[in-house]
């Protein structure tokens, strides 16, 4: 393509059409490369710049390799004990109906430790948005099996693959939690290509206005890679999960709220 | 027809070399440079002209290391 102007001339301020959002801070993200958390946090921030309620967000962290999400959210972050990120964004929701609280948490976190406060906090309808992130392995501590690792699937304690025998079939949790009459609006996405990455952006802002019309719960799968824990590079690891955890956890919305 | 040509700033500092912006770049405009950042990382870098400033690369970096460009002419 043949054109005349000077890359000067093209990056100025009035062609700026996607720049990182201030909702981030300048911190480098802690986690490995190419891992999904990143472009999660991201979407998740921008939802937040984007709908104006960077100051009456409340956010939950988890135990897990987000434990650190609050280094890089220019938000109000509570650290909650392993798994109780839903019991504690209860709280926090209950004493400050008016903002909007969320909870971002992996899959050790949420479907192992945290299955009792998950399931009754989805229950009882808090009026709360849950961002689950499924990679189908404990990733900060070495990659071990989790409740979601797939029937076959390689990981550390698991290393000639889960058997399903012996270890137990995997545990699909949005679908439980959708069964619940507390939630309204249950969803699986995923973020490892431009296609998928703005419809889960488009799921995550849905979320946040159902929770401004206090709705019920809102939850949010977001299937991811974890590229280090499955001894892949970010591009094959992107290929396999597309491969074989696509089919197991297909994407999309799982219920809605009725209109 | 109107042309839209575009062009990308990559925070190579922040770049973790991870590779996800290169196949979701439609025209072939990113890739690997052979050096290395204060990291250790081979970061992303443009090797041509043909970028129209979808934002596809920015929107799935998970370091958000990408500014995306574009004008109309």
């Amino acid at each position: 393509m043949e054109h005349t102007l000077t890359k000067e001339e093209i990056r100025q301020e009035k062609n700026l059409v996607y720049k990182k959002t201030n909702v981030m801070t300048d911190n480098i993200l802690s986690y490995c490369p190419g891992c999904g958390h990143g472009t999660a946090h991201r979407i998740l921030a921008e939802v937040i710049e984007e709908m104006d309620i960077q100051d009456i967000t409340i956010g939950v962290d988890p135990v897990g390799c987000s434990v650190l999400a609050y280094n890089f959210f220019n938000l109000d972050m509570q650290q909650a004990a392993h798994g109780r990120a839903p019991a504690l964004a209860t709280a926090i929701k209950r004493l400050f109906p008016e903002k909007f609280v969320f909870t971002y948490q992996g899959d050790g976190d949420l479907a192992a430790i945290g299955t009792a406060e998950t399931i009754h906090a989805c229950n009882r309808g808090e009026n709360i948005t849950i961002i689950f992130i499924n990679n189908g392995i404990y990733g900060m501590t070495g990659g071990q099996m989790a409740p979601t690792t797939l029937p076959g699937m390689k990981s550390s304690t698991s290393p000639y693959g889960r058997d399903v025998q012996m270890m137990g079939n995997p545990l699909k949790i949005t679908e439980l939690v959708a069964q619940l009459p507390g939630t309204c609006f249950v969803t699986r996405q995923a973020v490892h290509t431009p296609s998928t990455v703005r419809r889960a952006k488009r799921a995550i802002r849905l979320a946040f206005e159902y929770q401004s019309k206090n709705m019920g719960l809102s939850f949010i799968e977001i299937v991811s890679n974890c590229n280090s824990g499955w001894k892949m590079t970010p591009r094959q690891s992107n290929e396999w999960m597309e491969a074989n955890m696509l089919p197991f956890y297909p994407l999309g919305d799982i219920k809605v709220p009725e209109k | 027809m109107a042309k839209v040509i575009g062009d990308i700033v990559i925070d190579i500092e922040r770049c973790k070399g991870c590779e996800v912006c290169i196949p979701a770049c439609p025209h072939d405009v990113i890739a690997l440079a052979k050096n290395v950042n204060g990291k250790g990382y081979h970061y992303a870098e443009t090797i041509n002209d043909k970028c129209t400033g979808c934002a596809n690369c920015a929107i799935v970096c998970p370091d958000g290391v990408i500014t995306v460009y574009r004008v109309k002419i």
